[in-house]
């Protein structure tokens, strides 16, 4: 006689005995460190944090670790992990003029105050396979391809002032001047409170910030190639360190509590001006933790996109449908909901073959039925 | 001064101004509360009894201020009537405990205490919502001096099997005219919760009222 | 907790980790932070006063995926107590593999006592289906749902589906199923199929059968629907009319199958198929799994 299934718990904890195994993989290679992960892997780590909107490359390198190196899975642990913890308050914002420079590139002019300046990036590499890199022991310093380079030393060569790209575009108020709105005391947080459209700018940011990088990509693309076109210039791209400062209720005055990396992008954009509008330069935003280069230019492309409804433009594109971006962009929602297709769907599957196969018994009755008629119309 | 007002609002036993205690185990008899609170709302009209051993500033009774203790916090802008306004150690004791802001007006509480049914103001004066977004409305608390579901007017709707009963004491002339009109505006309105000494019973704007 | 929920308790290896071991204490009881709590304990309220209304709630990230319960977890999480008995069901099973993982995840988190069996359950959570037995005032049904606008598929802006709500402007529904009715001679829609609760909120009742519809209304117990996703959360409170939508001359009609299920021989229930063989072979067994044992074990 049939039995109906059961087993459900013991099959889960199966399950999780052999993904334990399965992350270790052969116990005879080395052990991966946190430490490892987090110098060696570095932009993994950052892309975690910034989507998993928190700071922590400990923790990052973690997620990434227990999640076999599936980086949206280490998104959702790092969410799982940040939903618990007490908020003490905000911090003042963040100043990124005063940022400690590493990398500040601008596409707009060819030589700005502080200068261009290069730092850590693959853009001029050749994408060719270092095989150097598979021999292991590295040689300590690990820049294989360019062992003549030295040491670095770039931080004590830099100027003091790196004012921002944009910054100088409105002092000749040739840029739309942004202003935080009248509630800046009260930055939103979409994580304690539903949104609700049209949304604030700070809403928006915050929810590209956290959407996922490769849907920005492909939206930012989107807009380069006709789909809400918006004739961006990189203004601006910086990463760097920024310090944070907090002012604690009892003390009534900021202290700095520790210092971030921070990628930001400003894009320059063309506007012809309207009826309420002059013509100027608008900008879009882009920021990430760490260096997530690829997703703050995107980000910066949304982010104006996004803006066109404001500015009278025409909504045309996918990428200036400001519901349809934001309700689309995060990476844990869209993957929950698009692998909860392996949970058991049985009792709506039932009703379903319940349906069809009446259609199908009421469709073959029906064909029998004209069949017959045109027997017996034959026949006559 | 303050003296005499902790002592006016029956608190402040050990004389150091600081506010009564709250719950003992916040988790467990916030949501003991919040049950009664789930029930009385789902089944309108239907008392149910609290037994609570709270110590609490007058004029508060335990079941309002438990009341209070489950559903506010920072985020829940809260309306005093006059006489509870009055009593400072109240106020101190629910900014203490819940961090509530207390608010002028009427038509920006997010709940309202009400410790005595003489100063309830219009229930058209509070926020009811809007079409779109009936739920961005007040819930008001509103303590009474008892409750009776045997007798009184006859409430129908959404929660009640038949008809329900309910009878409180102490509310003002012109009362159940005005929860008619809340009624009527459905889906946008107030929603009440009645306290008396050691019971509760809500109405919510889904209810209809037989006079 | 009565002696037969005692025996129904989970499996037995379980039992002896869990017996008197509390809950979890690394979390807070029920997982949930307390301030969450009352902001799902404040939504749920006005849900419960404006019946079938869709109330918006900071919905948090839970450590499990959304599409996954995450809104009947939150909503649970937020009711709970220790003296409530929790039954968690998928499909109308207890032992689906997602019905055992947040089970178990309550289990963690409250130590409160769990059961298959639906009369003794204070708290029920399900995916999907609405438990066979007829549920009582003293109990609490929470749904799992995907996707709580019932106009979505019509309209997919939220702006959009909230003036059509408020306005009572529901004719799209309508004409939605009566073009089903003129292409196919009756309405298509066989799960999550639409209602009206107390004659003025259209509400998707998740993806439960169209079977389970008419067990909604004027039922004794309180259904709280929880979407986490979505960020959403309604009620109908007890006793309340839920009506499934229909014509006059195409009333509503439940799914009926023409055999009793296999293992109980009840005829009154909803049916799962099972697939025995590669030639065709079937049966149909009650998807409710409480139910059919329950049926076996009287019968026997």
């Amino acid at each position: 006689m049939y039995v109906a299934v059961k087993g459900g718990e013991a099959a889960i904890n199966e399950a999780h005995k052999l993904l334990a195994e399965e992350r270790r993989g052969d116990p005879s290679v080395s052990e991966l460190s946190v430490d490892q992960i987090d110098e060696q892997l570095s932009l993994a780590v950052d892309r975690v944090m910034t989507e998993g909107s928190l700071y922590d490359r400990k923790l990052a390198a973690l997620a990434i670790k227990q999640a076999r190196g599936d980086l949206i899975e280490a998104i959702f642990l790092i969410r799982a992990y940040r939903t618990t913890l007490p908020r003490f308050g905000s911090s003042s914002p963040v100043d990124t003029a005063a940022m400690g420079i590493r990398r500040r590139i601008s596409a707009t002019f060819k030589d700005i105050p502080g200068g261009q300046i290069l730092g850590p990036t693959f853009d001029y590499t050749h994408r060719l396979l270092d095989f150097k890199l598979a021999a292991e022991g590295d040689g300590g310093h690990g820049n294989s391809l360019d062992e003549d380079a030295g040491s670095i030393d770039e931080k004590v060569l830099l100027d003091e002032a790196m004012p921002r790209v944009v910054d100088l575009l409105k002092h000749e108020g040739l840029i739309e001047d942004e202003r935080p709105g009248d509630d800046d005391d009260d930055v939103g947080d979409l994580t304690r409170e539903p949104m609700s459209f049209p949304v604030e700018r700070d809403i928006r940011l915050q929810n590209l910030a956290r959407g996922d990088e490769g849907f920005l990509l492909a939206l930012g693309y989107s807009t380069q190639r006709g789909y809400g076109r918006s004739h961006p210039f990189a203004g601006e791209i910086r990463l760097g360190e920024v310090a944070v400062e907090f002012t604690p209720e009892d003390l009534g005055f900021p202290i700095e509590i520790g210092e971030l990396t921070l990628t930001e992008c400003q894009m320059v954009n063309q506007f012809k001006g309207s009826a309420e509008a002059p013509p100027q330069f608008t900008r879009g935003y882009g920021l990430s933790f760490g260096h997530c280069e690829r997703k703050v230019i995107a980000m910066a492309l949304v982010d104006r996109a996004l803006k066109g409804r404001a500015l009278g433009e025409t909504v045309e594109g996918p990428a200036q449908d400001e519901e349809f971006v934001m309700e689309h962009s995060d990476n844990i929602q869209a993957t929950g909901f698009v692998e909860h297709l392996k949970l058991p769907h049985y009792v709506d599957f039932q009703s379903e073959l319940e349906l069809v196969r009446k259609m199908r018994r009421k469709m073959a009755r029906a064909d029998a039925d004209n069949a017959n008629n045109e027997i017996v119309e034959a026949a006559e | 001064m303050i003296g005499a007002d902790a002592k006016a609002a029956g608190s402040d036993l050990n004389g150091t101004g600081a506010p009564n205690a709250g719950f003992d185990n916040p988790v467990l008899q916030s949501q003991a509360m919040y049950r009664k609170l789930l029930g009385a709302m789902a089944q309108p009209g239907r008392i149910l009894s609290c037994e609570l051993s709270l110590d609490v500033p007058a004029p508060l009774w335990p079941t309002t201020a438990a009341a209070a203790l489950t559903l506010l916090d920072f985020d829940t802008p809260l309306w005093l009537n006059p006489g509870a306004a009055a009593a400072p150690a109240l106020g101190n004791y629910l900014r203490f405990h819940s961090g509530c802001p207390l608010v002028e007006a009427t038509g920006n509480a997010a709940f309202a205490i009400i410790s005595d049914p003489a100063e309830l103001p219009p229930l058209d004066s509070f926020a009811a919502g809007t079409d779109e977004y009936p739920d961005r409305s007040a819930t008001l608390l509103i303590q009474v001096e008892r409750l009776d579901d045997s007798r009184g007017v006859i409430l129908r709707g959404p929660g009640i099997e038949c008809k329900q009963t309910l009878q409180a004491k102490g509310l003002p002339q012109g009362f159940w005219q005005q929860v008619q009109e809340n009624h009527a505006g459905f889906p946008r309105g107030v929603d009440m919760i009645f306290c008396a000494q050691n019971q509760i019973a809500a109405l919510p704007r889904s209810t209809q009222v037989e006079v | 907790m009565t002696q037969a929920a005692q025996q129904a308790a989970i499996p037995d290896e379980q039992a002896e980790i869990d017996a008197g071991a509390g809950p979890d204490p690394n979390y807070n009881f029920a997982y949930l932070d307390e301030q969450t709590k009352r902001m799902i304990r404040r939504a749920m309220l006005k849900a419960v006063a404006i019946p079938g209304y869709q109330v918006p709630f900071a919905s948090r990230e839970m450590p499990m995926p959304y599409g996954w319960g995450t809104g009947g977890v939150q909503v649970t999480a937020s009711i709970i107590g220790p003296d409530d008995v929790l039954k968690v069901i998928d499909q109308g099973a207890d032992d689906t593999t997602n019905a055992v993982s947040i089970r178990q995840f309550f289990e963690r988190t409250t130590d409160v006592e769990t059961t298959t069996r639906t009369e003794d359950a204070s708290i029920i959570q399900t995916r999907h289906r609405i438990p066979e037995k007829a549920l009582s005032e003293d109990q609490i049904l929470v749904y799992q749902v995907p996707i709580p606008e019932p106009l979505r598929f019509l309209e997919p802006r939220e702006s959009e589906t909230r003036k059509m709500h408020a306005l009572g402007e529901y004719g799209l529904m309508h004409v939605k199923l009566y073009e089903d009715i003129a292409t196919h001679g009756h309405i298509a829609t066989t799960y999550a199929y639409p209602v009206k609760v107390n004659g003025h909120y259209i509400m998707d009742p998740s993806p439960t059968p169209k079977f389970d519809n008419p067990k909604m209304h004027r039922m004794p117990a309180l259904q709280l629907f929880g979407a986490g996703r979505e960020k959403r959360i309604y009620a109908i409170p007890p006793h309340t009319a839920v009506y499934s939508l229909d014509f006059e001359d195409h009333p509503f009609d439940v799914q009926q199958w023409e055999q009793p299920c296999e293992i109980c021989g009840a005829t009154d229930t909803f049916l799962d198929e099972v697939v025995t063989d590669d030639r065709g072979g079937r049966m149909f067994v009650c998807s409710d799994t409480d139910h059919c044992t329950r049926d076996q074990e009287a019968a026997e």
